[in-house]
């Protein structure tokens, strides 16, 4: 059964590229498995499980062993995805995360759900606003958060092909598909969606697209915003971030994730030690309080306008 | 000297050069936790030298049977077992925690060969060995998994999703082995967080459950070289041991969890392990 990968306002959500995605490798590739938490649905897996039931291994509710299983599995000759919410797979099984999949360098690719402010009215235990932040710093794992369908589906393929560890940060908020010319999946590059002189805005994942709709605005009060879509949340494209900070006078991340310790962190670590420009951090500012996802967006200022207003902020400090 | 149908003279004599050896890396280095080592090793020696299938020289080899040490940090067990099954030579083993050597205080399978999983923090090893013994079994490979845990690092609840998971598979490719004896860093495991009945546990996890001296190598021996086809079940045994057996200072002290030796404990210790 094919999953329709459009909605009919034109937007995609990106589960049903990660799914096909993984079909696709699994029919090519017999050691290509999934492990869930009980999370076939909500990792629309349904289809996959019926295609190969045998390599579909649910060890129930129980995120711990769920990840230390997939070490196993990876030593066993297997590619196991694992696929959680991210809250649950990042937060509960840091340590199996940290010791059994990074420093034990394993093949196992770990592919977070719903992750951001997805599950917005649930509450901050299911948000997974942190995980940029405690999954950056693990030396082997490759943190991509992929901003469109297109892009999911390159990054599912990628990962399978990588050996190593590869954590896929995925989302399940419906997003356009964005329009890059010649488009071809970079892992560990910023991806160019538009160029400009005066400030660059950086997002990843569902933030791309609201730093491309930030660029229109600043473009109508005549600024010139250069775009850049950093995937790739570790390792950091430096020589973007670099360029960046020589070619233009202020730099404002986006991120649907904490403001602390994620893709503003990075950013911030990198241009302070090397090239210091004035950097406006958006994202949350730690816990939020309960809305839908959308509603969530616009409380905290991740909308095009107030990304404009902080890079016209941002401009403005570079001025003293 | 040995024959193929009865190794426990050779069992008896690599462990007793394990013992020798261990607690010389942890007199040398003065760090180390010689007790923990100590109650493990005939358990370990009986494995590589009675039971287990792999080639020193392919550590990678597909079809190798799997011993993961789940209680990472009896490293002096672990590193002379490997030594002494062909993994490294001897004269790494001096190297023991010294600055960039490749015998962490918890092994590390990117350092070492032989290591299967990286661990240390307790109640990682059991879930990935469980993870090793659905790979065999969805591949339909022969090989055994062998995953030993202290006693103390029962109380971690990852173990009991891992026990959960593999009495629901009923995977008899996998062997539990719980290194029983009933001291943790600082107390008895009964008064700190108790475990009794361990045994009635694992069997209500679905689980075939063994008791067993965890020094009588002919015992350990028998029991797990047997064929686990058809049992249809994990086995769980439960080796009931002592903390730093074979010294008499160290036998049955928690304070010996991670001891070290002044010079004349050593020699003692050299003069009982003969």
């Amino acid at each position: 059964m094919a999953a329709p990968t459009q909605t009919a306002a034109g937007l995609s959500d990106c589960r049903n590229a990660w799914a096909k995605t993984l079909a696709d490798l699994a029919r090519a590739d017999d050691r290509i498995v999934a492990v869930v938490n009980d999370s076939v649905g909500s990792s629309k897996l349904d289809a996959f499980a019926k295609e190969f039931p045998d390599r579909l291994i649910n060890v129930g509710i129980a995120e711990q062993v769920m990840v230390g299983v997939s070490a196993g599995l990876a030593n066993g000759g297997k590619v196991p995805f694992v696929s959680a919410a991210s809250c649950f797979l990042t937060g509960r099984a840091l340590e199996q995360v940290k010791a059994d999949i990074a420093y034990a360098n394993f093949n196992v690719k770990l592919v977070g759900q719903s992750s951001g402010v997805a599950y917005g009215e649930l509450g901050a235990t299911h948000h997974s606003i942190e995980d940029f932040a405690w999954l950056r710093p693990l030396t082997n794992l490759i943190v991509i958060a992929p901003a469109d369908a297109w892009e999911t589906a390159e990054a599912v393929k990628w990962a399978a092909g990588h050996d190593g560890p590869v954590y896929l940060r995925l989302s399940r908020m419906p997003v356009p598909d964005l329009v890059v010319e010649n488009r071809v999946f970079r892992p560990g590059k910023a991806e160019l969606l538009q160029q400009g002189s005066d400030v660059t805005l950086i997002g990843a994942g569902t933030t791309s697209h609201i730093a491309l709709a930030a660029a229109q605005v600043l473009a109508a009060k005549g600024v010139s915003a250069r775009v850049l879509n950093m995937a790739t949340i570790n390792p950091l494209d430096d020589a973007a971030v670099l360029a960046a900070a020589d070619e233009t006078r202020a730099i404002v991340t986006v991120e649907e994730a904490s403001v602390r310790g994620g893709l503003g962190g990075a950013v911030a670590e990198l241009i302070t030690a090397n090239r210091p420009v004035p950097l406006e951090r958006v994202g949350f500012p730690g816990f939020v309080v309960t809305g839908s996802a959308d509603w969530l967006f616009a409380e905290y200022g991740l909308t095009a306008d107030n990304i404009a207003a902080r890079a016209i902020a941002g401009l403005e400090r570079a001025k003293r | 000297m040995t024959h193929a149908n009865d190794p426990t003279d050779l069992i008896r004599e690599k462990a007793l050069w394990m013992r020798r050896r261990a607690f010389q890396m942890v007199y040398e280095s003065r760090l180390g936790h010689p007790g923990g080592d100590f109650s493990a090793i005939d358990i370990m020696a009986t494995l590589y030298f009675g039971v287990m299938q792999y080639d020193a020289a392919r550590p990678d080899w597909a079809e190798r049977d799997r011993f993961i040490m789940s209680k990472g940090h009896a490293t002096g067990a672990l590193y002379t077992v490997l030594c002494a099954a062909g993994y490294f030579p001897e004269d790494w083993l001096p190297t023991y925690m010294q600055p960039r050597s490749m015998l962490n205080g918890h092994p590390n399978r990117n350092y070492l060969p032989g290591v299967e999983t990286n661990t240390g923090p307790l109640g990682h090893g059991f879930p990935v060995a469980l993870g090793i013994a659905i790979a065999g079994q969805m591949s339909g490979q022969a090989f055994r998994t062998f995953v030993l845990t202290g006693d103390g690092e029962q109380q971690e609840g990852s173990n009991w999703e891992a026990a959960l998971n593999a009495g629901h598979r009923k995977l008899e490719n996998l062997t539990l082995i719980i290194d029983r004896n009933r001291l943790q860093q600082g107390a008895g495991t009964e008064e700190t967080i108790g475990l009794d009945p361990l045994d009635d546990k694992y069997r209500a996890f679905g689980w075939h459950v063994e008791m067993v001296d965890g020094h009588d190598v002919a015992s350990l021996h028998r029991l797990l070289s047997a064929s686990p086809k058809g049992r249809g079940k994990p086995l769980c045994v439960i080796a009931n041991t002592v903390k730093g057996k074979g010294v008499s200072f160290m036998e049955n002290k928690a304070s010996w969890h991670h001891g070290v030796p002044n010079a004349a404990q050593f020699a003692q210790a050299m003069e009982e392990l003969v």
